[in-house]
């Protein structure tokens, strides 16, 4: 009996593993943020983008706001290696990153080591 | 919260539109209404305006623009920012310290007691309350020193993400959990599983933050290059405005500005020099030891020295416009973008952390369904130490860190490398494609020799007289050289009267009362003069890459010139350095074929391209990559800008100028063929570099998740400690960073220094 529910919990674990990180998060396009206004800013804070998905529209470049908050070495680059843009931040600042005008599409963005990691939709 | 931070410390304004004392009282009024300003204060002489308190920004500007004129926040200057960086990453690494102390404070008694034989098991009520104090200490250490992992594993979970926080969230938490489960209900397990881990949750938690203090020291160190070139730019300039000399901040320090630089001083911004002279000591842009001697009208770039004269110089491009300021930003930019090597890095790193949660269920699912008794801890040890020793850190550390040191050592040599693709390509180039004039050669033509006929009276310095005096009125290159060695020669010009020029042949004139002809051999052909034995003369020169011209006074030969662009003093060891790195030299020119051969003859050149059109080169390069080769370009940038993109990496050389470093792949500050064998030296390098990284990391991790979850134990009987786990994690990442940082003790085998590279390969054909 108790092998029976270890088992089971295990591969039940495995199955939310595989739903949690990879199938649920394919499936969550709906909610992006728009950043068109000048206030919007993502926010760098223990090991997450917030928010981690934008959207922007194809074709003007356009400029994001980072703040940083995360003393930890790993936050200190932001990468969009698709754009080729890739921009220092500050701790405590507020930091400029502007994008170029690209084609419509998905654009991920991380940090060095892609501990963080968000997506840029362009359409 | 409001967009910008809400600072108590004083701030800056630049102010526009004030001129009197009364919009000094206005401005201070207006801004003293403003709730949260705690002193306002404004300085006529520099328009500036200081603010404290806890405004916004956006309040004071609001509150100056209400009075009616216009303020604009003053930025704390790139090195002021650093400067905080600095002091917050100080702060930072002290915290991680204070952590780990703590954490192995409680985590080194508790192991030591468990080594030493001390009793890890709990039976007794007794044992029961001293191990469940313990679990409430260890607690207290997971919260405090570790609790930056849980919030972060929580947060990434929430966002259907996981990192490296909650691996070790998920390793240290099971641990913890099982061994508080043991001193609450020790009964539901049988006797032989009734051990605590509580050493292990905290042992791991002072080691990993151990391991990112020492990442976070030997990060610092990746980023030195950029931190030199900051620290060439002064926080202040001398400048003089209404007759005055006053000290400002740089960022104060508009264009058009009069700035004066003492003998020692650093040149602030860029700009052309007014008055005075001096040497400047460019090294730390160009990599060129010579100091430059600067006079009025030279340019000067901000982060150079002046050594030995006052100069006064007009400020041209000021702030993120300087040369220097460029050459930050690119270097930045490069160092953090992307190597197409690392690729399969970024896929493995990207489904990481969620497989190797999959390996920890299923090998605990193993060891629960065939392993030995006691079962239930061995399912929690082998989960834990999967768990902790799968480091996602060291395979995304493994190329980022080697860019960072490499694109940065690049930029020491006076090497700007765009971006981390171009120094992958730079690294397999066979071949490289030279443009002649001004790379291999000096780029402005020489009078090589000047030989006077018998029937000419007069020394040959008499001739250059008649001929210079002549040249001075034409727009050829060539004249440009005689002129020049006229000049240099101190002869004084006569009066020149009739000047023609006679397209494709030379150009005629009177001069000092005799009419001269100086052409080609139709000039003479043309005007019936007979050039006798000089035409064997001229051949030969031609021979040697010279350019030679007949001249003739009076209907009569008086002899010959011949001018040539001179090659670089450093051309021809250049030339065989790279041929020493295993690449194959192709000539482009635009000059005739004879000269152009006689060039490659002397540098040992395999194959030249001669009378071409701007427009050929490129085709060349296409030509070369259609047989599947990558090519690489090296050029002056301006000229060359087509076949520079074209090739798979372009080479700008020794302009420095706007243009190259916005085209090129690889940008050189210095003007020598030098810089491009360096870069190439570098790639390699660097490249070798990241192979070792990625390597590493991918057989510490294939080699480190089996062994934690158990593989070895038939052979040895006994699991990996999730401790030693902890340990080989933290270290991981450390290595990782410290190999990258060897890089920096790279040396180009130009500079005369032995350096990391092996031996270059033959495989050239000559």
């Amino acid at each position: 009996m108790m092998t029976l529910l270890v088992n089971v919990t295990g591969l039940v674990l495995i199955v939310a593993i595989v739903w949690w990180f990879w199938l649920a998060e394919a499936g969550r396009e709906s909610e992006p943020v728009r950043a068109t206004d000048e206030e919007m800013e993502v926010l760098v804070k223990d090991g997450v983008y917030e928010p981690d998905h934008i959207r922007l529209p194809a074709g003007e470049p356009a400029t994001l706001y980072f703040r940083r908050e995360d003393p930890s070495p790993c936050a200190e680059y932001v990468l969009f290696p698709d754009l080729e843009v890739s921009a220092q931040l500050a701790v405590g600042e507020r930091t400029p990153v502007r994008l170029p005008a690209a084609e419509p599409g998905k654009y991920p963005f991380t940090c060095q080591m892609q501990m963080y990691r968000g997506s840029l939709s362009i359409e | 919260m409001s967009a910008e931070t809400t600072t108590t410390s004083p701030r800056t304004f630049r102010l526009e539109g004030v001129t009197c004392a009364g919009c000094v009282r206005k401005i201070e009024n207006s801004l003293g209404a403003v709730e949260g300003v705690a002193e306002a204060r404004v300085n006529l002489a520099d328009r500036t305006l200081q603010v404290s308190g806890e405004a916004s920004d956006a309040e004071c500007i609001a509150a100056v623009e209400s009075a009616g004129y216009g303020a604009e926040r003053v930025r704390a200057s790139e090195r002021e920012r650093r400067e905080q960086q600095h002091e917050e990453e100080q702060r930072h690494y002290r915290s991680l310290l204070l952590r780990c102390a703590l954490a192995l404070g409680l985590g080194v008694p508790l192991m030591a007691w468990g080594l030493l034989g001390g009793d890890m098991m709990v039976n007794t009520p007794s044992q029961q309350l001293a191990w469940g104090a313990v679990g409430l200490l260890t607690l207290g250490v997971l919260v405090y020193c570790g609790g930056h992992f849980f919030t972060g594993a929580w947060r990434a979970f929430r966002h259907h993400n996981a990192n490296m926080d909650t691996l070790v969230a998920l390793g240290t938490g099971a641990a913890w959990l099982f061994s508080m489960a043991v001193v609450l209900a020790p009964q539901l397990l049988p006797e032989a599983a009734r051990h605590v881990y509580f050493e292990a949750s905290a042992m791991i938690i002072g080691l990993i933050n151990l391991g990112q203090a020492l990442e976070l020291r030997a990060r610092g160190r990746t980023s030195a290059a950029v931190e030199k070139l900051l620290e060439l730019q002064d926080p202040t300039a001398r400048v003089v405005r209404d007759g005055e000399e006053r000290d400002l901040p740089l960022e104060e320090v508009r264009v058009d500005d009069r700035v004066r630089v003492r003998p020692g001083e650093k040149i602030p911004v860029d700009g052309t020099v007014e008055e005075g002279s001096s040497l400047v000591d460019e090294s730390m842009l160009t990599g060129e030891p010579v100091p430059v001697k600067k006079g009025e009208g030279d340019f000067l770039s901000a982060g150079t020295l002046n050594k030995n004269g006052t100069l006064l110089f007009r400020a041209e491009k000021v702030g993120a416009d300087t040369r220097l300021a460029q050459i930050i930003e690119m270097v930045k930019n490069a160092q953090s973008s992307r190597v197409p090597i690392a690729r399969l890095a970024d896929r493995i790193s990207a489904i990481f952390v969620p497989t190797v949660m999959i390996i920890a269920v299923l090998a605990a699912l193993a060891w629960f369904n065939f392993g030995p008794e006691p079962r239930a801890a061995h399912v929690l040890v082998v989960m834990t130490a999967v768990l902790i020793i799968a480091c996602p850190c060291a395979l995304g550390l493994a190329t980022p860190m080697s860019v960072m040191v490499g694109v940065g050592k690049g930029a020491e040599h006076g090497v700007l490398i765009r971006n981390g693709k171009a120094l992958q390509q730079a690294s397999k180039l066979r071949t490289l494609v030279v443009d002649k004039t001004g790379t291999l050669t000096e780029g402005e033509p020489k009078l090589t020799e000047i030989e006077t006929d018998d029937g000419f009276a007069g020394s040959a310095d008499d001739l250059l007289q008649l001929l210079a005096s002549l040249e001075q009125g034409s727009e050829h290159p060539l004249a440009a050289a005689v002129v020049a060695a006229a000049r240099d020669r101190d002869v004084e010009f006569l009066r020149t009267e009739e000047f023609e020029a006679i397209t494709a042949h030379g150009v005629t004139g009177r001069v000092d009362g005799k009419v001269l002809f100086l052409g080609n051999r139709k000039l003479m052909e043309r005007e019936k003069i007979d050039a006798g034995g000089w035409r064997e003369r001229v051949q030969e020169l031609a021979g040697k890459g010279r350019t030679a011209m007949y001249a003739a006074v009076d209907g009569k030969m008086a002899g010959i010139i011949a001018v040539s662009d001179p090659l670089r003093e450093d051309a021809k060891t250049a030339v065989t350095r790279l041929q020493q790195l295993g690449l194959r030299i192709e000539m482009l020119t635009g000059d005739n074929e004879g000269t152009a051969q006689a060039v490659a003859r002397q540098l040992g050149i395999d194959r030249v391209h001669a009378e071409l059109q701007p427009e050929d080169k490129e085709k060349i390069i296409g030509e070369l990559q259609g047989s599947g080769e990558q090519v690489g370009m090296a050029g002056d940038g301006i000229n060359d800008a087509p076949a520079l993109a074209r090739a798979d990496v372009g080479f700008a050389i020794g302009a420095g100028t706007d243009v190259a470093i916005e085209t090129a792949d690889v940008t050189l500050m210095r003007s020598s063929l030098h810089g491009v064998a360096d870069a190439i030296e570098l790639s390699r390098a660097t490249l070798r570099n990241i192979k070792q990284n990625l390597f590493g990391a991918f057989i510490y991790n294939t080699l480190g998740i089996p062994i934690a979850a158990g593989v070895l134990y038939p052979f040895t009987g006994a699991l990996l400690s999730p401790v030693i786990a902890g340990a080989a994690m933290a270290m991981s990442s450390v290595t990782v960073v410290s190999n990258a940082n060897r890089l920096r003790f790279f040396k180009p085998q130009g500079s005369g220094k032995s350096n990391t590279n092996e031996p270059a390969t033959g495989g050239q054909v000559q």
